[in-house]
């Protein structure tokens, strides 16, 4: 595949929104509770005019008359390629929004475009604010998404994207999209995930590198991704959340959206249990997603673990009841300190147990081979 | 006339020579101290004089000075009330030591008798290098500077004592060197109480086998503080050398009571502590909580509480078993190898988040537990999670003795030292020691695979290396199995992404 390309005019688009930012900004807080700006869908000219109207000529100007090769040196200088509406490259479910970039700016494989087909890609979004068990279950359905062929995109944000990221690397690659310029690692106590990110994966952004984020940005941001997947899984989400925003706009676009449960008593999970109250597909795990997405039964999650031994069969089972620590599992199948502590070492290498920071064993949604 | 008497100044956890010189001559009465004398020195006029006099010495009613020398060393604290007033008799005739090289150090009452003063030992253990043949100490701090061979020890315990001494008429006791009990000590409270816990109980071993420093998470009340003050009693008994060590620090803190040592200290500072509470400051610099724990332990609970600077202050301390100590025109090197254990709850309120008890944000867990991770966190090894027993555990039969454990970890030490060379444990191997570990196939499969999965970074495998070898030393293996790797692995401290 070649190189993906963008022309002059759509990398100037680019340059506009990152002139008329500011001014955009006044006008989405002026109109708060807004998804994207509506603005994003009108033409150079009438966004100017309608973002700053006083100096509307002036900033058209400047971003017209920005020589082509100063632009591209902008992209080279911060490792950055883009690819805009015009280029075969360009992500085929970007054409179904009308308020689409006219380009994107990436940062990272760019061979990974060729894969942003909606029929093979879901974006994972939830709660930044997210509970141990809204990130857990991010980073298990991203990981098994990613080991079964699925390429997850999500926003690189706190919580549930992180964790959706990290599970996608731990089996394959990720796309993250981003709110500012891709050459920015915001927020900025991600960045060596934003590394990996560009290493191993793909960052994407519609502004031009060296752009910071503004607010409207992320939902702004947020339209690509729900136009990028066939499918959106919200994972953890309270009522009012952000992440909604993103299952409004995957569902206008006629993309499928899905939930993961949590218990009805608690708020963080109230707005994903609105959703499937509201008809969203219940996701338990990454069957459910290629299901939904697929057709039952057209593609098999990963999800079978190599084989395990009788007393390693024993000490699952006792976490799978809701023993938490080495401890209790030592006491409730009477092992010795080394033999529970070896036991769920070769668990967690095996993949059918993580550990917290603070030594919390919870099970995966990998399940043991049936004996 | 002039007269000089031989004593010593405390400087960090060592005594520096000091020499009194008094000057009695005519003029205006008068008492001056010079030579750099804190507030402590400078008030010893006053005991002086009241002492003098209660014993019956007449005060002369002269101009006296009195210089400490070297005039740029900064004298502290008590001790040389004895020596300035020794000279001063000397110096207005109504005494005559014939002994030279004598050296004398205690506090005066108003009475006359002699109080005890910090770091005996170590003024003795100074005193002897610079060929002293007695000391002259307060009863009181007579078995500590007993200590010390090859110098006599004269036991004071007024200083009308010293004129029979100089006239010949009174033999001071010879006092018994204080028991140095290098042994664990059996006094020390045992690991017997912690019941359940068997992870935890596995936890302490390992790290007491291998000297690696520790995390405990888990909920208040399970037991966290139990099981650190329990860990001197499975640690192997002090070294001779180490147990002098200890002793002279203990006696320059004031804490080195008449029974003598016991065992290895363990040390628990509240988190309010500063950082130089903690590795030691002042001026000039004194020993600090990491110094006292020297040879023992160090138990910071609630880590997470503690101010970041203070943690970060013991890191390097950590790396290099001393810490140097540096203010204004003065430099000290105090040791500190001590034993890290920390212990912290897993959130806020201390339930931990999978209890639907929890009412911690999300937010403040993670921001919670990000301290864990922290710099000093870098230099923990082991992490124990712990939860609360269960009302039959609690109720239970009690766990193993301390000196069971204790057996099996002097054992992993030997195997440790026979490798490392003496007083070294596997904690402290280097990177190059590191690599030269055996392993059997399958545990370098089983690393490797962890490692390569990134769940393990070029720092935790080492760790895990490290904390192998113990584990394998425990068990008595040359090489490093699976099983080994497994539990070590297991035993890791985690990093957080």
């Amino acid at each position: 595949m070649s190189a993906p390309n963008a022309c002059l005019d759509c990398l100037r688009r680019a340059r506009l929104l990152a002139h008329l930012a500011p001014y955009i900004e006044k006008i989405a807080s002026a109109a708060p509770g807004s998804r994207s700006p509506e603005l994003l869908r009108l033409s150079n000219e009438d966004l100017a005019a309608a973002a700053a109207p006083q100096i509307a000529a002036q900033v058209l100007g400047e971003v017209g008359a920005a020589p082509e090769r100063r632009l591209r040196a902008d992209l080279l200088a911060a490792r950055c390629w883009a690819c805009c509406w015009h280029d075969p490259a360009f992500p085929p479910g970007l054409y179904d929004a009308a308020d689409a970039p006219w380009a994107l700016i990436g940062r990272g494989d760019p061979g990974l475009l060729g894969r942003l087909e909606p029929q093979e890609t879901v974006t994972i979004v939830g709660a930044r604010r997210a509970s141990a068990y809204g990130r857990e279950m991010a980073r298990e359905l991203a990981r098994e998404l990613a080991a079964a062929g699925l390429l997850v995109i999500s926003g690189l944000a706190f919580g549930v994207d992180a964790c959706a990221h990290r599970g996608a690397l731990d089996a394959d690659t990720t796309v993250a999209v981003l709110g500012c310029g891709a050459d920015i690692a915001y927020p900025a106590s991600h960045r060596s995930l934003w590394r990996r990110i560009c290493e191993r994966g793909l960052v994407l952004s519609e502004l031009p590198p060296g752009t910071g984020a503004w607010r409207w940005t992320f939902p702004a941001r947020n339209r690509i991704m729900a136009a990028l997947a066939g499918m959106t899984v919200v994972v953890e989400a309270a009522q009012r959340s952000g992440s909604l925003i993103t299952a409004d706009l995957a569902a206008d676009l006629g993309r499928d959206l899905g939930a993961v449960p949590g218990p009805v008593n608690s708020r963080a999970s109230a707005g994903t249990n609105d959703l499937l109250a509201g008809g969203a597909c219940l996701i338990r795990d990454g069957q459910d997603v290629l299901d939904a997405m697929l057709g039952p039964g057209v593609r098999r999650a990963e999800r079978v673990g190599a084989d395990l031994d009788a007393r390693l069969r024993e000490v699952l089972a006792v976490l799978e009841r809701g023993a938490e620590t080495s401890d209790a599992i030592s006491a409730a199948l009477d092992l010795d300190g080394a033999e529970a502590a070896s036991a769920l070492a070769t668990l967690e290498a095996l993949g059918y147990v993580s550990c917290s920071l603070v030594g919390v064993y919870s099970r995966t949604l990998l399940s043991a081979p049936a004996i | 006339m002039l007269a000089t008497a031989q004593t010593f100044t405390l400087d960090g956890i060592s005594a520096r020579p000091v020499r009194v010189e008094v000057d009695v001559h005519r003029g205006l009465p008068a008492f001056s101290v010079v030579g750099l004398p804190d507030a402590a020195v400078r008030e010893a006029r006053e005991r002086v004089r009241a002492a003098l006099v209660n014993c019956g010495f007449e005060f002369p009613l002269r101009r006296i000075v009195a210089n400490l020398a070297p005039a740029s060393l900064r004298k502290a604290g008590p001790g040389l009330d004895l020596a300035i007033s020794v000279a001063l008799l000397t110096a207005s005739g109504q005494l005559e030591l014939e002994r030279g090289s004598i050296a004398m150090v205690g506090e005066l009452a108003l009475d006359g008798s002699v109080r005890p003063v910090p770091g005996v030992l170590a003024i003795a253990e100074a005193a002897r290098e610079r060929d002293c043949e007695a000391i002259v100490v307060p009863a009181e701090n007579g078995a500590e500077a007993a200590l010390v061979k090859g110098l006599e020890v004269i036991c004071l315990e007024s200083l009308a004592q010293v004129a029979e001494l100089a006239a010949g008429e009174w033999m001071p006791p010879r006092p018994r060197p204080m028991s140095l009990d290098r042994r664990a000590g059996e006094a020390l409270p045992d690991l017997a109480d912690l019941r359940g816990q068997r992870h935890l109980r596995y936890a302490l071993e390992v790290a007491a086998a291998g000297g690696h420093s520790m995390l405990m998470v888990g909920p208040p009340g399970a037991g966290k503080s139990l099981a650190a003050s329990r860990l001197p009693s499975i640690l192997p008994p002090l070294a001779m050398e180490e147990a002098l060590e200890v002793a002279r620090i203990a006696s320059v803190c004031g804490r080195l009571g008449g029974e003598g040592v016991s065992g290895r200290p363990f040390r628990s500072p509240h988190h309010s502590i500063s950082p130089a509470g903690l590795v030691g400051g002042g001026n000039p610099p004194g020993p600090g909580e990491a110094t006292r724990a020297h040879c023992g332990v160090l138990f910071l609970d609630e880590l997470c509480e503690f101010r970041r600077d203070t943690l970060e202050a013991l890191r390097a301390p950590l790396e290099n078993g001393w810490v140097a100590v540096a203010r204004a025109g003065t430099w000290r090197q105090l040791p500190c190898r001590f034993m890290l254990v920390a212990a912290s709850n897993p959130c806020p309120c201390g339930r931990g988040e999978s209890d639907p008890e929890c009412s911690c944000a999300p937010l403040a867990v993670q921001r919670y537990q990000a301290r864990l991770s922290g710099a000093l966190a870098d230099r923990i090894d082991v992490l124990a999670a712990i939860r609360q027993p269960s009302a039959e555990e609690i109720g239970g039969p009690a766990g193993e003795s301390s000196a069971a454990v204790r057996e099996r970890v002097i054992a992993a030490r030997e195997r440790q030292e026979s490798r490392l060379g003496t007083g070294r444990s596997n904690a402290e191997m280097t990177a190059a020691e590191v690599r030269e570990c055996a392993l059997e196939e399958k545990a370098a499969t089983l690393l490797a695979e962890s490692y390569a999965r990134r769940r393990l970074s070029g720092r935790a495998h080492d760790r895990v290396l490290r904390l192998a070898r113990t584990v394998a030393d425990l068990a008595g293996s040359e090489t490093i199995g699976h099983e080994q790797i497994a539990q070590a692995l297991q035993l890791r401290r985690r990093d957080s992404e």
